[in-house]
């Protein structure tokens, strides 16, 4: 079976997207032996404008480099989301930053979605704003499983700086374990055949389940 | 002036094409003598240029001669020079191409400071193209596109590369060609950008249309127009009233060449930490 | 042994520049080609080349000629609005006719347009651009690889033909990281600058009695030996200015058949399942990837199409695409523009083919299943509303 799989990391010009993407495809390429590309899209606005980078992880060589048929979504900014959720395949993995985007009802009925405060955990949990991107690869890796967790933490290690390595490996561990966590509650919960979400969920609390946008309502049409 | 210049001229090439009487020929000549004085070799001299009646210089002149676009010369000298530092090289282009549509790379190459000698011929007007006014012509004169006289404030050659930040700048004229040669020597062995405006004579163009249409009576005319920058001090305002200073202005050896600068910043790529 | 990268299109195209002896660079910052002197800026002192940035573009590209004059392989890079000022400048290397390999990764335009948008809308551009008759090879790199492999031969064409070679890139293939296997330095080719064998008093740079249609031309080393003028004017074999009818009517004409008379060496296109296709695609640059995947899709989909890419798109491949017209009734040209080179097309097929087209100007790649779509109309096996059936938006 031929292994072919689409990563899109959308955001705000400044978070750091272009990096997560350019991890992912590099421990591909360079500890995985596989074929991938990274396209970056952005606008002329330096901080804040949407930004998309497009990762493509294949074992042929790819010809297009562009995402057409996206297996997972990470989403750190709303406008940004709504202008680049287009192109998802049905059940598309989704991840967003719980405080940050929101995803419509139609959306999550669709989509396999994850929900995590990211943004605010490299802040406040980590100490480090910019560790956003590096949490967010974590819990990329362990979300899709498409890479092996040691070999992206060997791509990670040659791109940070080496002053703020030991940061960027909490981050990245702590991303592991909160999709993880992610994970199993959401197991937990479709088991109980529960649908309803939590409601708002504290800043405090790392661990978020769904998005905050389907707080109250049934996830079934 | 009994220099034999003829050596450093394409012989075949001439005559010049400049008109009768043309201050743009004094100005060569001042440089060729500059140049033979200095025993300068012609392999190892570059002249480039833009486009104007000066401009054409290169073209008679035995040296390694590049005859660009018009105001392009400074960008084309600069590379040349970062290409072969041992060479010598020279800008020798008009007002119009140096000071208008190429004044951002006069400035530019000014401060760098690369080892080039700009010699700005002077002449106040666009000559080739028909005496259409340049930022150098004196407010009030007539030109071809000013025929009721140029209300355009004009430029000063000294002040601007000063400004610039060439580190040497003289002004020079065709009324006095031996002190003109002398700012030229100067300069040429000045190692940094040097600037020689030389205010030259176009009777033909600029003359005409302002009752100077004679070589004689528009040479005395520059005479008339310049003070020496020494004799300045005993003068009253409004004896120096509309006058242009001539002499040497900025005499700098501080500033670093730029070719040094590049060449310790190949050093420091090459030999890491 | 080739070495596996991990790198962009700027980077590439920079890299393989200094491969095929580039030692001088000029430019001006401008999105989206600003990582090909970034790259430079650290490496060419390195080697000890010229890396200078300028006060604007014209500077750049009159820099780059004046470094090429001096001997050096010399390149400047860069994008629609900056391409556009250094017109006059790739004019002046044309008629000077030296050595000069100018890179335009493509933005969408006119004027300011989309800084980091994709187009190809410089196409016809780069074979029109300056004023006055003259012919500018052009390269169309399609992949990572070939943003290396085209830039050397850039450099190798210029050299070898004495003239500016414009290497078309955009901005999708100029930000696409990838995993790239580069060819080993010793498998490819060099060409340097012909030398003239004349003692210095007698070598002139146009001698085209003596030396044929390409003389020879100092390089950075025999430049200090060898005195002589060059001129933006029209010029006789000493490179001094002629407005003699005959001379100037005969230089004119040389300066293009030099390139045309030896097309053979110069042309390069892929030829991609098109055996037995009803439908040929025409594409170039990275939006002739989307039309690869189409083929295929269709191939799958039973349609008989074939992918017809010009790598050398400039001069234009009109034997190649007149021949493909007499046997494929139907020629789909797909451009990143409102249709450029499919007036090329148009012109060669006289109107033996059916031609159709793809074009967007949306700032965004063409993607396979627009192109898919339009091959299946082309077919006549019109699914229209299936072509996103896997996608759900």
């Amino acid at each position: 079976m031929p292994f072919h799989y689409e990563l899109r990391f959308v955001g705000a010009g400044g978070q750091g997207n272009m990096l997560a993407g350019t991890i992912i495809a590099e421990a591909a390429i360079f500890y995985e032996n596989k074929y991938a590309t990274q396209v970056p899209t952005y606008t002329s606005q330096v901080r804040g404008g949407p930004t998309k980078a497009d990762v493509i992880i294949d074992d042929q060589p790819i010809e297009f480099a562009e995402s057409t048929h996206i297996d997972f979504l990470l989403a750190l900014d709303q406008r940004a989301f709504e202008l680049y959720k287009g192109d998802l395949k049905v059940n598309a993995l989704v991840l967003i930053d719980s405080h940050l985007v929101q995803v419509s009802p139609e959306d999550q009925q669709r989509r396999d979605v994850y929900a995590y405060p990211i943004v605010r955990t490299a802040k406040y949990e980590i100490g480090k704003l910019v560790t956003a991107n590096i949490l967010a690869v974590g819990l990329t890796v362990e979300l899709t499983a498409v890479l092996d967790k040691e070999n992206v933490r060997k791509a990670i290690r040659a791109c940070v700086p080496a002053a703020f390595l030991d940061l960027n490996m909490r981050a990245y561990d702590l991303g592991l374990q909160a999709a993880r966590e992610l994970r199993s509650r959401k197991r937990q919960l479709m088991a109980a055949d529960r649908l309803a979400c939590p409601s708002m969920v504290p800043p405090s609390d790392v661990l978020t389940a769904l998005a905050p946008s389907t707080c109250g309502q049934p996830l079934t049409a | 002036m009994s220099v034999d210049y003829s050596k450093y001229l394409r012989n075949e090439k001439l005559p010049l094409s400049w008109c009768p009487g043309c201050g743009t020929g004094i100005v060569l000549k001042a440089l060729l003598i500059a140049i033979d004085e200095l025993g300068w070799k012609k392999d190892d001299i570059v002249m480039v240029s833009g486009i104007g009646c000066a401009a054409r210089g290169a073209g008679y002149v035995d040296f390694h001669t590049f005859h660009t676009l018009h105001g392009r010369a400074v960008p084309a000298a600069t590379a040349i020079k970062m290409c072969h530092p041992h060479l010598h090289v020279i800008v020798f282009s008009g007002d119009g191409d140096m000071m208008a549509i190429g004044g951002n790379h006069f400035i530019h190459g000014c401060r760098r400071n690369v080892d080039v000698t700009l010699i700005v011929v002077d002449n106040w007007i666009y000559g080739m193209t028909g005496g259409q006014y340049s930022p150098l012509t004196p407010t009030g004169s007539k030109a071809s596109t000013m025929p009721r006289g140029n209300i355009d404030p004009t430029f000063d050659v000294v002040e601007l590369a000063r400004g610039a930040g060439a580190t040497f700048v003289a002004r020079g004229s065709v009324a006095e060609p031996v002190l003109l040669k002398t700012y030229i020597k100067k300069g040429l062995a000045h190692a940094g950008t040097s600037v020689i405006d030389a205010l030259s004579n176009c009777h033909v163009q600029f003359g005409h249309r302002n009752k100077l249409n004679d070589p004689v009576k528009l040479v005395h005319h520059i005479k008339d127009s310049t003070v020496r920058r020494s004799a300045m001090a005993k003068m009253k305002p409004e004896e120096l009233a509309g006058k242009l200073a001539t002499g040497i202005f900025v005499e700098d050896t501080s500033k670093k060449e730029y070719t040094r600068a590049y060449r310790e910043l190949v050093k420091m790529a090459q030999n890491p930490g | 042994m080739p070495e596996v990268r991990i790198a962009s299109g700027n980077e590439l195209v920079a890299e393989a520049a200094l491969a095929a002896g580039c030692r001088f660079y000029a430019g001006y910052p401008i999105t989206p080609s600003s990582e090909i002197p970034e790259r430079l800026s650290k490496r060419l002192p390195e080697l000890g080349g010229v890396f200078m940035q300028f006060e604007d573009e014209i500077a750049s590209v009159i820099a780059a000629i004046g470094a090429s004059y001096a001997g050096y392989k010399a390149m400047t890079a860069s994008s629609g609005p900056g391409i556009s000022l250094k017109q006059e400048g790739i004019g002046l290397a044309c008629m000077m006719e030296l050595p000069l390999v100018i890179v335009n990764v493509m933005r969408g335009g006119p004027s300011t347009g989309l800084p980091t948008r994709v187009s190809q809308a410089d196409y016809m551009q780069a074979r029109w651009g300056t004023h006055g008759d003259h012919l500018i090879i052009t390269v169309a790199p399609a992949t990572l690889l070939e943003c290396y492999t085209e830039t050397v031969r850039a450099f190798n064409l210029a050299e070898k033909y004495r003239a500016p070679v414009f290497i078309l890139s955009d901005a999708t293939l100029s930000h696409l990281h990838g995993r790239v296997e580069l060819p080993a330095a010793a498998s490819f080719e060099i060409i340097e600058r012909r030398q003239p064998s004349v003692a210095p008093e007698d070598y002139y740079p146009y001698d085209v009695d003596r030396f044929g249609p390409i003389p020879p031309l100092p390089n950075r080393d025999n430049f200090p030996r060898y005195r002589f003028h060059m001129t933006g004017l029209n010029k006789d074999k000493g490179g001094f200015p002629t407005e003699n009818p005959t001379v100037v009517n005969a230089d004119e004409r040389r300066m293009v058949a030099k390139i045309m008379d030896d097309r053979k060496a110069i042309d390069s296109c892929e030829y991609y399942r098109l055996d037995d296709a009803q439908v040929a695609v025409v594409a170039y640059g990275s939006n002739a990837t989307a039309a690869r995947v189409a083929v295929n899709d269709a191939r799958q989909r039973g349609i008989k199409a074939g992918l017809f890419r010009p790598i050398t798109v400039w001069p234009f491949p009109e034997a190649q695409v007149r021949e493909l017209a007499g046997r494929v009734p139907k020629i789909l040209v797909t451009e990143m523009n409102l249709g450029q080179m499919v007036y090329e097309v148009e012109r060669a097929a006289r109107g033996q083919a059916e031609i159709i087209t793809v074009l967007q100007a949306a700032g965004t790649p063409i993607r396979p299943a627009q192109i898919l779509q339009q091959i299946q109309v082309a077919a006549g096996k019109v699914v229209g509303d299936s072509i996103r059936r896997e996608v759900l938006v």
